[in-house]
């Protein structure tokens, strides 16, 4: 059934990917070279719609979140590495495999080498723990337990700064 | 605004809002249906995949790696969505008649050339330095970007502003200022 569920919202979001066009390696790099936010006002839309819904659903004791640890050491590095095989890649793991399915014909030596990066991380595990993983852990926080706030007072000026932002790229064409 | 299954494109804005409408349905059917709660993410099924595949050559190996302990090799609710993933953009691309064979893309052959097996060597070894960070960080766009940010999760919002940080300066010094 899990796999059934899995399959069936993969579907989708692959469907709504395709059609945002955030597919593209043109899309990804563009933005990257701050010349093109398709894939800012699509991620950003999903943001603020998911945030809304997930935490109007947790309110109502619906469903529980699932927070990441905050390992700020692994979480600095680590994203920044992402960065930079991001932009020689020209796309992430989800889109890789979407892109793949629209011609993309190069996405698949993104693919293999993905498979070859997360070898390569299971390998070098026992040794991030005690270094990396361990510095700067602060656990599992949100936003609003951080600034001692009802989430809803996060929400609302984060969608406020997001219409401001949307507006600003429609202005400049971005 | 047209919204068909043979349009091309659909607003970016709208798309994005319906993925945000599935992230919080998936949450939600998982929920009352499997009893776990499940958020969309992506880059974990590359170390399964990968430890399928290790599986074949080296079981042992696989059985004594902490990671592949902790990450728990098996085909999962993620590793079905990712399939999906294929399976939507496939679908998406054929009815949109919006799907391109391409071997380099137009940004990389102004810097690099076309020719493809440079690209493909780029590609394999930026995928490698990308998942690698990924799980480093914990997770990638989906995991982090998308799931970790609807949470209003400090990890979430730190590894996004790193991933754009990474990406933008490493893009700047790739391409070049204008990318042509």
């Amino acid at each position: 059934m899990e796999q059934v569920i899995g399959l069936i919202t993969g579907l989708l979001f692959g469907f709504l990917l395709q059609k945002g066009e955030v597919l593209r390696f043109e899309r990804q790099v563009g933005f990257m070279l701050l010349k093109d936010m398709t894939i800012i006002k699509f991620m950003m839309s999903a943001v603020l719609v998911g945030m809304v819904g997930i935490y109007a659903c947790h309110a109502i004791g619906l469903i529980s979140l699932s927070i990441k640890a905050t390992n700020v050491a692994a979480i600095v590095l680590g994203g920044l590495l992402f960065g930079i095989g991001w932009a020689i890649a020209g796309y992430c793991p989800g889109t890789s495999v979407g892109a793949l399915a629209e011609g993309r014909i190069h996405a698949f030596w993104a693919i293999a080498g993905m498979l070859a990066g997360a070898a390569l991380y299971a390998e070098v595990y026992p040794f991030m723990q005690q270094t990396l993983l361990a510095w700067g852990n602060f656990g599992k926080l949100t936003l609003p337990e951080v600034l001692g706030l009802s989430p809803w007072f996060v929400i609302i000026p984060f969608i406020m700064i997001g219409l401001g932002l949307f507006t600003w790229f429609e202005k400049k064409g971005l | 605004m047209n919204l068909s299954l043979s349009s091309p494109k659909w607003n970016p804005y709208l798309a994005g809002a319906l993925v945000g409408i599935l992230a919080v349905l998936s949450v939600v059917v998982t929920t009352l249906v499997i009893d776990k709660p499940k958020y969309l993410g992506a880059s974990t099924t590359f170390v399964r995949a990968t430890g399928l595949v290790e599986q074949v050559v080296s079981p042992e190996h696989v059985s004594e790696n902490a990671y592949f302990q902790k990450t728990k090799i098996k085909i999962d609710w993620q590793m079905m969505f990712v399939v999906g993933i294929f399976g939507g953009a496939f679908l998406a691309s054929r009815l949109g008649r919006s799907a391109k064979l391409e071997t380099v893309p137009p940004i990389w052959e102004q810097r690099f050339g076309a020719n493809p097996v440079k690209r493909a060597v780029g590609a394999f070894f930026g995928g490698t330095i990308l998942l690698f960070g990924a799980r480093l960080a914990g997770g990638c766009p989906s995991g982090h970007g998308l799931s970790g940010n609807m949470q209003l999760a400090m990890s979430g919002l730190l590894a996004l502003v790193f991933f754009m940080v990474g990406g933008i300066l490493a893009a700047h010094l790739i391409y070049g200022k204008g990318g042509k």
